[in-house]
């Protein structure tokens, strides 16, 4: 297993997403990658408006290797809806249907859309890539943005320090509505990340990942630095590892010790400001977060 | 449905606007269904949800969230090569109106009923076209229906024009809210078997296929761009032929067709022509067979389509006319009827060049009567002897109301002083207290779209009182 997922990382001579555009050291894109090389080329694949589409779909210069079409902002889920209903009308054997919305399509514009796919367990899988703001259109807050951090449109002065709400539970609210299965994960723990597409790859019905994909532009950090910053995530347990499926909640990796906040918070140039208080109200926010996932998972 | 069509003959029914509608999606065999209810459009998908659970209807019926979503979830269909339809109104029309050029510059051939309603504010749900005309421009081929037949033929011949090879583009069918999607009419139903044979499968190569990947909707930069629009407007310009071409193919088949884009009425060597589109022609009709048995050289021009604008066919169908009139449910606001426009500009470049009319009506469901058309018939002869001094006219306007939601001033002086050299508003007639279309001089009125609200209020802002019964 580990090592089927080892030959899946490596870059091949058939990848379904390759000659795109995006900056160095994008997070989004290599979630994108890394799914449609397990889902394979027999996919159609949706993306909203937004980074991926912006650096893989500009005519003539198309990345994707399988089908792929660009939706409205806030229409993935719909349209992906339109496609599984029709492939089941057409009898189609062998095929997926995946979409990828960065944090705004899926959690803002797009919510509703996603809302009613599963609530008609539409089959597809839907994987919003994390990027924590409306990177394309450079780097405006959005309701997946975390509480504290610096973007253009939450600037950092002497009457604002950043954003000031807590990012919503996405995963929390997909798996509100019984979904038929739901994940996080993060591009630094690829193997991770890649059994939970395998998962949602063989599930019947609605599937939704939910992947934190730093954004060097956006976060402030070195291009070289998206790996580590996102392990950083988890293990300062500010990013939950964890999984949905069949009203049981499992949470996947529990760090021993949280590693501490601040450090991680100081790798981010988008966090530079804050102060000891900020801090101390992001770790009460993680412990009553932590908290609660682990008695929804039956955890002590 | 009491009575049922046979897969063999066809049947008559009696049946509304609506459930025509419904039978002409159900014999066109949709691979996707879309819905999303919107009153007075309700009925349309009711009875396609009947009959999929009947299994009378194969289809794939997705209960979707919003308009929005259903035209979505109808391009992510049809970009499988998947037969669609969806049917919507005002509000929702508007709702995806996104959705619409994305359709349309997408050239998935979708087909779309739209029952024609009023939008809000103030809210409203019943008939006018004011939604459909403001979506004139999103790429649609828009068709406006007089009667229940009509409805059920054009919603197969749709699919036959929007899947065209030479068109791929989408197709919205306008129905006037309640007065045609709620009258119940004799309709006949063909066979299933027949429309089968009419109306072949989808088949495009231009489609995401396991078997030959590809991209689509993608993103075009300004070295692209253009090109790809250029091919959108001539594949709606070549509508107007397939949909010609298609319409004759089902009268050979059906014995019924419906005449091109534009069916004129008595119009040769008409003096005086009222152009009228949807339910509304048949009243008009009327009109010009009582006023042909008078001696009045009138005449009715109906436009079916509005997108592919057939405007050689309307100069054509005008060309001896000394006064035209046109006569919409609908205005854009600060200018005139979105349909006045589009023939005014095509008379624009026509050798003959009567006096021209805009009659606004129908606003909001207000009914037109047969007085109404008389009226506007006699301002049309009126023109054709003297000078005009506005072009636009509401119709049956509540001259006292008009005034007390808009400008106090007017009442005293007549509502529809005269503003030359520009569009203006005029009262037209049959309003109580209504002053004739030509207002007496000394008025001292600005016109009601001069108007200020009476001391600077909001007239949707109704304070609550004794009076209105909330104190």
């Amino acid at each position: 297993m580990a090592e089927a997922a080892r030959l899946r990382l490596a870059l091949s001579d058939d990848e379904p997403f390759l000659g795109h555009k995006a900056c160095a050291g994008c997070g989004g894109s290599l979630a994108v990658r890394l799914a449609l090389k397990v889902l394979g080329e027999r996919t159609f694949v949706v993306l909203p408006a937004g980074c991926m589409s912006a650096v893989g779909f500009l005519y003539p210069q198309l990345a994707f290797g399988c089908n792929a079409i660009i939706s409205t902002f806030a229409g993935t889920a719909s349209m992906m809806s339109g496609i599984a209903a029709a492939a089941r009308a057409l009898k189609l054997r062998d095929y997926h249907v995946a979409g990828f919305a960065g944090d705004g399509g899926t959690a803002d514009i797009g919510l509703q859309a996603l809302s009613g796919a599963i609530d008609r367990h539409e089959n597809f899988i839907y994987i919003c890539y994390d990027n924590e703001a409306y990177m394309n259109t450079g780097v405006q807050k959005s309701g997946l943005t975390p509480f504290g951090a610096r973007t253009t449109t939450s600037p950092v002065g002497p009457h604002a320090a950043g954003a000031r709400s807590r990012k919503k539970d996405i995963f929390e609210i997909v798996a509100a509505h019984g979904i038929d299965y739901a994940a996080t994960a993060s591009v630094a723990h690829a193997h991770d990340y890649i059994r939970k597409v395998e998962r949602a790859r063989t599930t019947v019905g609605t599937s939704f990942l939910h992947v934190l994909a730093p954004c060097p532009t956006g976060w402030g950090i070195e291009t070289s630095e998206t790996l580590e910053v996102a392990r950083g995530a988890v293990d300062c347990g500010l990013w939950i590892l964890a999984e949905y499926e069949a009203s049981h909640y499992r949470i996947n990796k529990t760090p021993r010790r949280f590693k501490p906040v601040a450090d991680h918070l100081a790798t981010q140039k988008r966090f530079a400001h804050l102060g000891k208080a900020d801090v101390a109200a992001i770790e009460k926010e993680r412990d009553s977060r932590w908290a609660r996932l682990r008695r929804l998972a039956g955890e002590r | 449905m009491s009575v049922e069509a046979t897969a063999r003959q066809p049947q008559p029914l009696f049946v509304s606007g609506n459930e025509a509608v419904a039978w002409g999606a159900r014999l066109a065999r949709p691979h996707v269904i879309a819905a999303y209810p919107i009153t007075p459009q309700t009925v349309v998908i009711e009875r396609l949800a009947e009959w999929v659970a009947e299994r009378k209807l194969d289809t794939e019926f997705l209960h979707v969230e919003s308009e929005h979503s259903a035209l979505s979830a109808c391009m992510g269909a049809s970009a499988l090569g998947a037969r669609t339809f969806t049917a919507t109104s005002s509000q929702g029309l508007l709702y995806m109106a996104e959705c619409l050029q994305y359709a349309s510059g997408g050239r998935f051939p979708i087909v779309m009923m739209n029952a024609n309603r009023a939008l809000a504010l103030p809210w409203n749900i019943y008939g006018d076209q004011q939604d459909s005309l403001a979506v004139l421009s999103s790429g649609w081929i828009q068709i406006y229906i007089e009667d229940a037949q009509e409805a059920l033929d054009m919603t197969i011949q749709g699919f036959a024009i929007a899947e065209h090879a030479e068109v791929l583009t989408p197709v919205m069918l306008n129905l006037d809210g309640f007065v045609l999607t709620h009258t119940y009419e004799p309709v006949d139903v063909p066979a299933q078997v027949d429309v089968d044979a009419f109306l072949p499968p989808f088949r495009t190569p231009s489609k995401m296929s396991l078997e030959a990947p590809t991209s689509m909707g993608f993103t075009a930069g300004p070295a692209h761009y253009t090109e790809f629009k250029v091919q959108q407007h001539r594949a709606i310009l070549r509508a107007a032929r397939v949909a010609s071409e298609v319409d004759q193919e089902f009268g050979r088949r059906f014995g019924r067709s419906y005449g091109g884009a534009v069916v004129p009425y008595h119009c040769e060597g008409a003096d005086v022509v009222l152009v009228a589109l949807g339910s509304v022609a048949g009243i008009v009709r009327e009109t010009v067979d009582t006023l042909r048995a008078r001696g009045v050289a009138a005449g009715m021009l109906k436009l079916r389509f509005l997108r592919p604008f057939p405007e050689r066919e309307i100069v054509q169908a005008l060309s001896t006319a000394r006064s035209v009139g046109v006569l919409e449910k609908d205005v854009s606001f600060g200018h005139q009827g979105a349909v006045f426009s589009e023939v005014s500009s095509a008379l624009g470049g026509s050798p003959n060049r009567p006096a021209l009319l805009n009659f606004v009506a129908g606003l909001g469901g207000r009914d037109i009567s047969r007085n109404d058309v008389e009226q506007m018939f006699d301002q049309l002869q009126s023109a054709t002897v003297q000078p005009l001094n506005e072009r636009v006219r509401f119709v049956g306007v509540d001259a006292w109301k008009a005034g007390e939601l808009c400008s106090p001033r007017t009442i005293a002086g007549g509502v529809g002083e005269a503003e030359r050299g520009g569009a203006s508003v005029a009262s037209g007639f049959g309003g109580k207290g209504a002053g004739p279309e030509v207002p007496e001089g000394g008025s001292e009125g600005d016109g009601v779209a001069g108007g200020v609200p009476k001391g600077g209020a909001n007239p949707l802002s109704v304070p609550i009182s004794e009076e209105n019964g909330n104190g």
